[in-house]
């Protein structure tokens, strides 16, 4: 099954967020992670390898990320870990929830979750 | 442990000490135009790796600065970690053969890279680009062609950081945490420029202290190839 890592600046955001797509997504490992490390805000690479290598049962992770360094550390982590994972481009609660819900199906592959994070994209609100 | 090695922990630890020293002065600059936390990271993450640099066994350049920036990477957090930190493990390589006027040049050019494909800035965005393009394109070229010694060419190359850090004031952001702000960010200058160029600085003190790298290109070097456009006077 495909897992998830949610990444935030806060990691308060990324369990919030965890939980809210837990909901929908049945099995669905979901690793929440965020924080500097020193109990402010911020990501670190470290952190991210690890929620990676929790997340994972073999059959890769999708990453979901908020703002800016989020995303860097995200791709060192990525670069660094034997996991296979990608970074879906898309907003992170509605692309994890997303995500969660496409990651039950049988035939989910790392690349059809990310796929179905991306449409998130064009979710119209109102 | 090779005189080399040894210049390189003294700079990491002159790096650390700097920015101890600059780390309200950094964090005055990022709150007014991001989230403050630059001085604290910056400070924290480069005293982490001058304390695990200052235990190395037999350090050799390429060494020292693959343990500083991985120290940085786990340290510093933030868009810093990577930048600083992950671009100093990626072209720590360079130095694999110890430090020369060629390797030097090597070395600068694939951090820049590695900051610019990481942090997919370019000049004019307001970030540490805007100090490090000037600085290694100068670097380069006092080297490679004006044929000074890399000490000589650090220096210059510390000059055009200065003038890259004021170009950052008056523009407005469009890369980074500075970004959201819009117009709100003229008229300040960019943390991650400023603190690229206290790095330069005291890379450029050590070296003069302590490096007999006073050589020029021997003759016999390969021709210095200057990639078209990329070079520009300053």
């Amino acid at each position: 099954m495909v897992g998830l890592v949610v990444v935030s600046h806060s990691a308060t955001a990324a369990e919030g967020i965890a939980e809210v797509a837990g909901e929908m997504g049945g099995d669905t490992r979901i690793e929440p992670v965020g924080g500097d490390g020193q109990g402010g805000f911020g990501t670190v690479a470290d952190g991210i390898e690890d929620a990676l290598d929790e997340a994972d049962s073999g059959d890769g992770v999708v990453v979901l990320v908020d703002l800016g360094s989020a995303v860097m550390n995200a791709e060192v982590a990525i670069e660094t870990s034997d996991v296979k994972a990608v970074i879906a481009d898309a907003p992170v609660l509605e692309g994890a929830v997303n995500a969660a819900v496409a990651a039950t199906s049988s035939k989910a592959t790392v690349e059809s979750v990310r796929e179905q994070a991306e449409a998130a994209r064009g979710v119209e609100k109102l | 442990m090779s005189d080399q090695g040894e210049a390189v922990v003294a700079a990491v630890a002159a790096v650390a000490d700097r920015l101890e020293a600059e780390r309200s002065y950094l964090t005055d600059l990022d709150s007014a135009i991001g989230d403050a936390d630059h001085g604290g990271n910056m400070a924290r993450g480069w005293a982490a790796a001058a304390e695990a640099v200052a235990d190395m066994a037999d350090p050799e350049p390429g060494d020292v600065v693959k343990t500083a920036g991985k120290t940085l990477l786990s340290e510093v957090g933030g868009a810093s970690g990577p930048l600083y930190g992950g671009s100093l493990v990626f072209a720590s390589p360079e130095l694999a053969d110890g430090l020369t006027a060629e390797t030097a040049v090597a070395f600068a050019e694939t951090y820049l890279e590695k900051v610019q494909d990481r942090g997919d800035a370019r000049i004019g965005d307001k970030t540490m680009v805007d100090a490090l393009v000037p600085a290694v394109h100068t670097f380069k070229k006092s080297v490679e062609v004006d044929e000074m010694t890399p000490v000589e060419g650090l220096s210059k190359a510390v000059a055009a950081a200065e003038r890259g850090v004021d170009f950052t004031v008056p523009i407005r952001a469009s890369k980074g945490r500075a970004s959201y702000l819009g117009w709100r960010s003229v008229g300040h200058q960019d943390p991650g420029a400023t603190s690229t160029l206290y790095i330069m600085e005291e890379l450029l003190g050590v070296a003069r202290e302590r490096l007999d790298v006073t050589e020029p290109l021997p003759d016999d070097a390969e021709s210095p190839t200057v990639p078209d456009g990329e070079v520009t006077e300053d």
